[in-house]
């Protein structure tokens, strides 16, 4: 039951998925795209249970260096889209221009 | 904090991730939108950290201020123009992660047969995120051949590959045992497969690759979210998996090729293309100049061009002195300009052009009749009118910048070589077409000392 469960979850977030994203502009793409990146992170709180639960020194091993490569992507992915988005301006409106 | 707690603040980091999402559809709200989205994930990992699960937090601590410390200073030190590199090792770093995680989720005690195969789906997924966006940044940043590496027997060695997963995933699933090499082979051959999936791509359709690769590492962490019975990685990987396999579509779609054929064929390779003959018409900056002084309208259409040339500063330059001067200027971006979606939109913002100069194909090309003068800067398919006529043409079918019905053409480049995908272009050889030859940054700087002067 509790595969059928979370399968139902997974296909109602990918429709959710294709109706979010398909109104993006092409001018957000790429911050989209990096934006989402850092969503895709969220394998760090996976890591962050096989890193602390105590399990043998191997599976530990794993999960910190899975901690690591998560952190990377969600601090790296969400920064960046931040620079990215904070040079994204309306046009200053200067004298004479038309609104 | 108890499970129920932990997984009723897992829905609300999911609602932020999914509001975040809808607020990156507009300019004016996306940055509160990444901020939102940046919450849901504080929320998410907070969270988690004062599960009852978590008996040690040394190795996190550790682990963590590494990655944060190498993510921060990648993002803040990355230049603009190299963008789709980076979001390629995100990408990675992303799908190694998930890698780990599902082959971690093999030392949980009670792991059942359904448990083992998403473990394997993680580590197949995740993998060939990982070797693949490696891959992936290499061709991007050159250090590897940009173009696409093709050989006879691919497919073959592909399928190969592929049987060989199948077998070794069924056996392995069969008798899970951890010392069993063969979790080590299915890791080894999921690396090559990613690898052997992105070499066949050149350079030009990177856009799809780099798209791709962003929904695979959004489905591995929904499959590491199987695997390890966590509903926030299925639900938040799974949209970012739906969003990367849009953004492939519209990719694909601006090229006018099938996913398949992007991923497997090369470019080009079949069909070779009538042979355009005729007369350039070079121009010099000085006429150039006396030609855009007198423009009601221009229109800029970059490439990718304009990104190595690192030319978008003179362009907002010049685009503001033909303003100033009474023009009406837009910039017109095709979908697939760049190395990545939205990749010259980018480069244009850092150069503080505002965003709603920034014109799509779609808007510009009804009204291209009326343009005085297109400036192509570095682009060459994208406004390749063979797209448009030559049934012969490799890129026929392509939507393409009608930038030849336009009332004046400039053409910005350094010399008479075709484009990246090896196709003649006749838009060189246009009745209103003039050639600027040169580096792009030199010549748009030379325009804009006219003005100046």
């Amino acid at each position: 039951m509790e595969a059928v469960f979370l399968a139902f979850v997974l296909m109602l977030s990918i429709f959710l998925g294709f109706e979010l994203i398909s109104k993006v502009p092409a001018t957000l793409h790429t911050p989209l795209m990096s934006g989402a990146n850092a969503i895709s992170g969220i394998t760090l709180v996976g890591a962050l249970t096989s890193a602390g639960a105590g399990l043998e020194a191997w599976a530990t091993w794993l999960g910190a260096l899975a901690v690591v490569f998560a952190t990377i992507n969600v601090v790296g992915g969400y920064m960046v889209t931040n620079r990215m988005l904070a040079m994204f301006k309306k046009k200053e409106p200067k004298a004479g221009d038309q609104a | 904090m108890s499970a129920a707690l932990i997984n009723f603040t897992y829905i609300i980091a999911a609602a932020l991730f999914i509001f975040g999402l809808k607020l990156l559809s507009s300019p004016a709200t996306a940055v509160r939108g990444n901020l939102i989205s940046a919450v849901g994930m504080l929320l998410a990992v907070v969270v988690t950290l004062f599960s009852r699960d978590i008996l040690e937090y040394q190795w996190i601590i550790a682990a963590a201020i590494v990655g944060g410390i190498v993510g921060a200073v990648a993002a803040q030190k990355v230049a603009m123009t190299s963008m789709p590199e980076m979001v390629a090792l995100f990408n990675g770093s992303g799908g190694i992660a998930s890698l780990f995680v599902g082959w971690a989720a093999l030392y949980n005690t009670g792991t059942t047969t359904f448990t083992i195969f998403t473990v394997l789906l993680s580590v197949l997924i995740g993998g060939v995120t990982f070797s693949g966006s490696i891959v992936a940044w290499g061709k991007l940043s050159e250090v590897m051949p940009s173009k696409a590496i093709v050989f006879g027997a691919q497919r073959l060695v592909n399928a190969g590959i592929l049987a060989a997963l199948v077998i070794c995933g069924v056996l392995f699933a069969m008798d899970p045992s951890l010392s069993s090499p063969l979790f080590y082979v299915i890791i080894i051959l999921s690396l090559l497969f990613g690898v052997m999936a992105v070499i066949p791509v050149g350079g030009a359709d990177m856009p799809v690759v780099i798209s791709l690769l962003n929904s695979y590492s959004g489905l591995a962490a929904a499959a590491a979210g199987f695997a390890i019975n966590n509903i926030i990685l299925i639900v938040a990987g799974s949209l970012v998996g739906a969003a990367g396999i849009i953004l492939t579509n519209i990719m694909c779609k601006a090229m006018n090729r099938s996913l398949g054929n992007v991923l497997f064929s090369g470019f080009g390779a079949v069909k070779t293309a009538s042979k355009v003959e005729g007369e350039v018409k070079p121009i010099t900056a000085d006429d150039a100049y006396l030609i855009l002084e007198a423009a009601a309208s221009v229109t800029f259409v970059p490439g990718y061009g304009m990104a190595v040339a690192q030319a978008q500063h003179v362009v907002r330059e010049l685009g503001e002195l033909l303003e100033e001067n009474g023009a009406e200027v837009t910039y017109a971006i095709h979908p697939v300009a760049g190395r990545m979606p939205g990749h010259m939109n980018v480069l244009l913002a850092e150069a503080n052009v505002p965003y709603d100069q920034l014109v799509e194909m779609e808007d510009i090309n009804p009204r291209i009749s009326n343009v005085d003068v297109a400036v192509v800067i570095g682009a060459n398919d994208v406004v390749n009118p063979a797209a448009r006529e030559d049934e012969n043409s490799p890129i026929y079918g392509m939507p393409i910048i009608n930038v030849d019905q336009a009332r004046t053409v400039f053409v910005l480049k350094r010399s008479m070589a075709s484009g990246f995908s090896g196709v003649d272009n006749p838009l060189f050889f246009g009745e209103n077409t003039r050639m600027l030859f040169g580096d792009a940054k030199a010549s748009l700087s030379s325009v804009v000392a006219e003005f100046k002067g």
